[in-house]
């Protein structure tokens, strides 16, 4: 799929144009870190969506566009990132944890 | 009903992994979870090709659920302990069929799959064979469930319980945000009805907060604990989670989960919808 980066799930079957995309991967070490619990918090920081990351540490999830945060709970550790959704452009972001 | 009765801990499962009249049983959204691992001797439930009749949209009828449970070797008099993926959405569904088909001794553990992983816990993808029983149900009861009707008639009379993302209320996200959002139903709530989601109820590990904090938490967003209470969601699941909150930890008598929820509500003809977008 030309311009998605090489990390990222790939959208096929999933209409981009009509949904708001979030998508990304769990990291510790710069290694992806699989079964982590993926919390996406809305503005006010309450719990919207949870799912658990990939075999190889990915996640996705189809909010609203507007700002996130992303919240990665594993037994590694501990991670979260804000990000910026919009409609017909999906983010590809990491989640970096630490202990 | 004290709250030990409805709700085991991990160190509890542990302990009871080898009784042969425990029973776990595991039921998630995903249905591959279980492959990749699960509570040794657990039992897979399949929420939606073993708990739904799979022409018309409703529940199996007893005498299947009576096979269903034969076949999966479980008795009458088992103790049943249900956890899952999705901070025990399903699981709590389950428990609340379970009761539904009057089964007498049924358990959730607390943090369900999330809680164990996060643990480290013992896991396998063994699967262990039960012999078949011969299970007896008795139902359906309908003291616990909500119909289309009832709701609309609760509109102002009864307390209403959405126990959706603020997202989903308010009508800007019509599922949750880990399904695509093309749907067909009008988004939006049940007029009168509170917002109260269900992850108020729990901390991050999944497991549920104390009685306390829990009357605190719904009598703070202005529900009367004693008038009678609907809970809803998208398609009854996280609204069956509210419904052990009230019904079996805070042992509250009238309340009912709607399992037709937004997905049926939002598709009826006619019927007032409240949007805040």
């Amino acid at each position: 799929m030309c311009g998605a980066p090489p990390a990222g799930l790939s959208l096929e079957g999933i209409d981009v144009s009509k949904e708001t995309v979030i998508q990304g991967v769990v990291i510790l070490d710069g290694q992806p870190v699989p079964s982590a619990y993926v919390r996406l918090l809305d503005g006010s920081g309450e719990f919207t969506a949870e799912v658990v990351s990939s075999a190889s540490g990915q996640f996705r999830f189809f909010a609203r566009p507007g700002d996130w945060t992303l919240r990665a709970l594993s037994s590694k550790g501990t991670g979260e990132v804000r990000v910026h959704a919009q409609q017909g452009t999906p983010v590809e972001t990491e989640v970096a944890i630490s202990h | 009903m004290s709250r030990s009765d409805v709700l085991v801990d991990a160190d509890w499962a542990e302990a009871h992994l080898d009784d042969p009249k425990v029973v776990f049983v595991e039921v998630d959204e995903d249905v591959s979870a279980y492959d990749k691992g699960h509570i040794r001797g657990a039992v897979r439930l399949d929420w939606k090709s073993e708990l739904q009749d799979q022409v018309k949209r409703d529940f199996v009828d007893k005498a299947s659920f009576e096979g269903l449970m034969s076949a999966k070797g479980i008795s009458s008099d088992d103790t049943i302990v249900l956890y899952g993926g999705n901070n025990n959405w399903f699981a709590a569904y389950a428990y609340w069929y379970f009761k539904l088909y009057g089964h007498r001794d049924v358990r959730l553990l607390d943090g369900g799959r999330k809680k164990w992983e996060l643990d480290s816990r013992e896991q396998t993808e063994a699967v262990t064979p039960r012999p078949a029983t011969s299970y007896t149900a008795s139902g359906p009861r309908t003291d616990i469930r909500a119909f289309r009707d009832e709701v609309v008639a609760a509109i102002g009379t009864q307390n209403l319980v959405d126990v959706r993302s603020p997202d989903e209320f308010s009508g800007r996200l019509l599922a949750p945000a880990h399904l695509p959002q093309e749907q067909s139903q009008r988004a939006g709530h049940v007029p009168t009805a509170r917002n109260i989601p269900w992850s108020k109820t729990a901390a991050d590990d999944g497991t549920f907060r104390g009685d306390d904090a829990l009357r605190k938490l719904y009598e703070g967003e202005g529900v009367d604990l004693s008038r009678d209470t609907i809970a809803y969601c998208r398609i009854g699941e996280r609204s069956a989670h509210t419904w052990f909150v009230l019904h079996e930890l805070l042992d509250l008598p009238n309340v009912k989960n709607y399992d037709g929820s937004w997905t049926e509500y939002g598709s009826l003809v006619g019927v007032p919808i409240e949007k805040d977008v």
